[in-house]
């Protein structure tokens, strides 16, 4: 389970090396938010709640055009760009918006680096089992 | 006869601009795109004036407008 702390540390580590980036936010794979930019929780939930319906938009089109799973996607507008990128296997989702004519390249680094972050928080130690516990 | 080459030179600049300013918009327009990207590698762009483009566009218009 991912805490909150992580996913605050991970977005703060995103805004301060990504200038392009306007907002941004970690969504769990329930749509929860588990960080944003956001300065109050209402925006933020607004924010997850029109990505969720971007990203069932994005999903119809997927299918539409016959790609498999669907990992990260640009929105790109003349008012600025949506990025989003999704965890492996159902892990969390980073979403960003940039101003206008970003680096997309770099900006999708940053989004995955974010995530990669998350992934190497360290996990609680695992218990040990007795040596002779299955013999 | 000055006086109508002063015309005539500020007539051509104000053209100028305005066509630069109407192919910039037009030029813009044509940036707006979805690219989507799946986990074989694969990629598809989805442009302005594709039917399927236009709700993604808007919805993405929605969230950018409630980021800034």
């Amino acid at each position: 389970m991912l805490r909150d702390v992580d996913a605050a540390q991970a977005l703060a580590d995103l805004t301060e090396i990504s200038s392009q980036i306007v907002q941004a936010a970690i969504l769990a794979e329930d749509g929860a938010v588990l960080s944003s930019t956001f300065d109050d929780d209402g925006r933020a939930r607004r924010f997850a709640a029109g990505l969720e319906r971007f990203l069932t938009e994005a999903d119809a089109v997927r299918v539409a055009h016959g790609l498999p799973g669907l990992t990260q996607l640009e929105a790109a507008t003349l008012e600025g760009s949506v990025f989003v990128v999704r965890g492996g296997d159902g892990g969390p989702v980073v979403a960003a918006v940039t101003r206008p004519e970003p680096t997309v390249g770099l900006v999708f680094y940053d989004l995955k680096h974010c995530l990669r972050s998350l992934d190497d928080e360290p996990e609680p130690r695992a218990q040990r089992r007795p040596a002779d516990a299955t013999a | 006869m000055p006086r109508r080459r002063l015309a005539t030179g500020a007539l051509l600049t104000l053209g100028s601009l305005v066509a630069s300013v109407l192919y910039r918009r037009r030029a813009a327009r044509h940036r707006e795109h979805v690219d989507l990207y799946a986990d074989d590698g694969s990629m598809t762009s989805v442009a302005d004036g594709a039917p399927e483009a236009q709700r993604l566009l808007a919805l993405a218009r929605e969230l950018i407008r409630h980021a800034g």
